[in-house]
């Protein structure tokens, strides 16, 4: 019989198997920042124990930072405290950072796939659990607590149980003005937030093919949000051009080399999966989250759902969550007023999310009432977008435009939602107090964030009337 | 680590489903740089407001604050991968999570923490509820080497436990000392894998 995508990627790694015991799993790519690694290393100085293989982790500055001017001293103590004890970690142990002042500092999901670094077949973790997003690439790509961190730094290994498999096969073609955020979104929001616990997901069919490496990126990230252990898109030439160039990729010999060893990495026609299901893409609609969780989502010309409509399971979580969003059930989505504005995350911050947001934005303002960020990824996503001009469409409407960083997705740095205030956001959790105590969290792709900077509330970005600016071409 | 064996305490009923880490312990406590000093922080936004303890949170009642046992909702430590959720679990004392299903990453960090996740069917958990609701104060007695919860009224349910997992929590393993242990068959395994990339980083 054959084997998945997963399964071969699983094969390639296993250093050791022992009857019920976890397997001992190799590791290719370990990525670090601030705030999962600090106990980390203390771990390894109490036991006199050394990094096995510092050249096979790379760390930089990410969850904790502020997207402001750099030139300024941290603002922050403790937080300074933390960025400064990763640095001295990397270089005691020899890790290679991307520190705050270095071109290619970012959101450590960001900067691997643009490194190139994030390649098909491999095994990456990192102490943050939206690391599924480079399963987009084909590697098995997970989150992981401080003591594995721990334990990848001393041993380059993971003692892992085997995953089930889930194909989500997903057919059909999105509909024009509807994102890859929103097709995820579609399919938290009928499958549920748990959906696939236990789960390796392996997103397969036409429009998943369709889409480009950065939308893949998109999608795989928020399988953590179905509660997947890491999803998988079958690496593909779309793949190998993305990474041929990039600064980590080899070239020549080896790249052919590499190309050969990657395009083994596909689910065999006759492997089965623990369980499949079936989604048409061509249903999709722009999404926005009205709750607090990805799963308590709706169409842009939906409304709250009515409680009695739901299954019963979930009337009570709605009611709290209603509670805490402000939201009366029944309330059409486009009547939802916004107060602030979030454009980035590792969901949605890379250079295509910037030019779709901007070509939304181009020669409008934002509303009076609404506070709008824009932070890209990486300073190579800021670089890129400067270079376009894209910037200058934000700055002209009113967006803040930010240094690289997390940022308000997870607001561990000074950006905030405040309580009681209402956030477009193209992050990836609407959990309660994500975003900052009592903040309000509507999860959107970066164009109807874009559209509800300048509307003030949440409207259908397929019936935007886009604007051209003579000054700034928008690719 | 404390090693685990047989104990009966209070069971805390927290009646909520997806209670995720960032309830769990939230952004602001994410700074240090210690594996310690989350526990009066847990659940903070939930607890607390404006610094005073909310009265209607079930670990601010009484009999609670001191239970070891905590009863939830589906998939329970959901979001965030952080490791500071046990801890701070731990560091408070809770010592056992009852639930009809954990998020996978909390699930597996719980047991480096001295923590054990219980994952019982809907109708006990429902069955449960019920119990703490009717008897403020009830006491489950938790006995992991048989893998067993019951109460002193009749009540008895067995649990699933992987049997690594169990040890993890019955001897409290060196975890990465027992993977060095395979050192050799970890570096024969590097001496044929290939990598592919090369990141060039000057220090």
């Amino acid at each position: 019989m054959g084997k998945t995508l997963y399964e071969k990627i699983w094969n390639k790694h296993v250093v050791h198997e022992e009857g019920d015991q976890p397997s001992i799993l190799y590791i290719d790519l370990h990525l670090i920042h601030e705030v999962t690694s600090p106990q980390a290393f203390e771990g390894l100085r109490m036991n006199n124990r050394k990094v096995k293989r510092p050249e096979l982790t790379v760390a930089t500055m990410d969850h904790s930072i502020p997207t402001t001017d750099r030139t300024l001293p941290f603002r922050d103590e403790v937080a300074k405290k933390q960025v400064d004890a990763l640095a001295q970690n990397c270089k005691d142990f020899g890790i290679p950072l991307f520190d705050l002042h270095s071109p290619n500092q970012g959101i450590v999901h960001v900067i691997a796939p643009e490194l190139g670094i994030t390649q098909p077949g491999m095994t990456i973790v990192c102490g943050d659990s939206h690391t599924s997003t480079h399963g987009a690439f084909g590697a098995l790509a997970f989150g992981i607590g401080t003591s594995e961190v721990e334990h990848v730094l001393a041993t380059q290994t993971l003692k892992q149980f085997k995953a089930k498999t889930l194909a989500i096969n997903i057919n059909g073609a999105l509909p024009r003005g509807t994102t890859s955020k929103d097709l995820i979104l579609s399919l938290i929001g009928k499958y549920g937030h748990d959906f696939a616990t236990g789960y390796v997901v392996e997103y397969r069919g036409e429009a998943i093919r369709n889409l480009s490496m950065e939308e893949r990126m998109t999608v795989c990230n928020m399988s953590i949000e179905m509660g997947a252990r890491a999803g998988l898109i079958q690496p593909d030439e779309k793949t190998f051009a993305y990474l041929k160039g990039k600064q980590a990729v080899p070239q020549g010999k080896e790249w052919e080399e590499a190309l050969t060893e990657w395009k083994q990495f596909y689910t065999d026609k006759d492997a089965n999966f623990d369980l499949s299901v079936e989604f048409d893409a061509s249903h999709v609609t722009p999404q926005v989250t009205w709750g607090t969780n990805p799963g308590q989502v709706a169409g842009i010309t939906e409304a709250v759902p009515l409680l009695e409509n739901l299954p019963s399971d979930q009337v009570k979580p709605a009611k709290k969550a209603l509670q805490y969003m402000g939201l009366e059930p029944g309330m059409p989505i486009t009547e939802i007023e916004i107060n602030k504005v979030f454009i980035g995350s590792c969901t949605n911050s890379r250079i295509e999310d910037l030019r779709k947001a901007a070509k939304i934005v181009n020669d409008y303002k934002v509303a009076d009432h609404v506070e709008a960020l824009v932070v890209p990824g990486s300073q190579l996503v800021k670089k890129q977008a400067e270079a376009e001009g894209i910037h200058q469409i934000f700055i002209n409407a009113g967006f803040q435009w930010r240094e690289a960083g997390c940022s308000m997705c997870l607001g561990m740095n000074e950006d905030l939602v405040l309580p009681e205030e209402r956030c477009a956001s193209t992050s990836n959790r609407n959990f309660e107090g994500r975003q900052g105590r009592n903040a309000r969290t509507h999860l959107v792709s970066p164009e109807m964030a874009a559209a509800a900077a300048i509307a003030g509330r949440f409207v259908d970005v397929r019936e935007w009337p886009a604007r051209e600016s003579k000054e700034v071409i928008v690719k | 680590m404390k090693s685990f064996t047989r104990f009966t305490g209070i069971v805390a009923p927290l009646d909520a489903a997806n209670v995720d880490t960032d309830a769990i312990i939230p952004k602001q406590f994410l700074k240090r740089i210690e594996r310690t000093g989350f526990g009066e922080f847990l659940f903070y936004e939930w607890r607390y407001e404006d610094g005073k303890e909310k009265t209607d949170f079930v670990l601010n009642k009484e009999p609670y604050r001191h239970a070891p046992i905590l009863l939830a909702r589906k998939n329970f430590g959901c979001g965030s991968s952080r490791e500071h959720a046990p801890w701070a679990i731990a560091e408070y004392g809770i010592r056992v999570i009852i639930a009809p299903s954990f998020a996978d990453i909390f699930y597996n960090n719980c047991f480096k923490n001295g923590v054990l996740p219980v994952i019982l069917p809907e109708k006990d958990l429902e069955f449960l509820f019920e119990k703490t609701s009717k008897m403020p104060g009830y006491q489950l007695a938790i006995d992991l080497e048989k893998q067993r919860i019951e109460d002193t009224w009749g009540y008895m349910a067995e649990f699933e436990v992987a049997p690594y997992r169990k040890n993890q929590l019955l001897k409290g393993l060196d975890e990465i000392g027992s993977t060095l242990q395979a050192a050799e068959k970890i570096n024969s395994f590097e001496s044929t894998h290939k990598i592919f990339y090369k990141l060039e980083v000057s220090f």
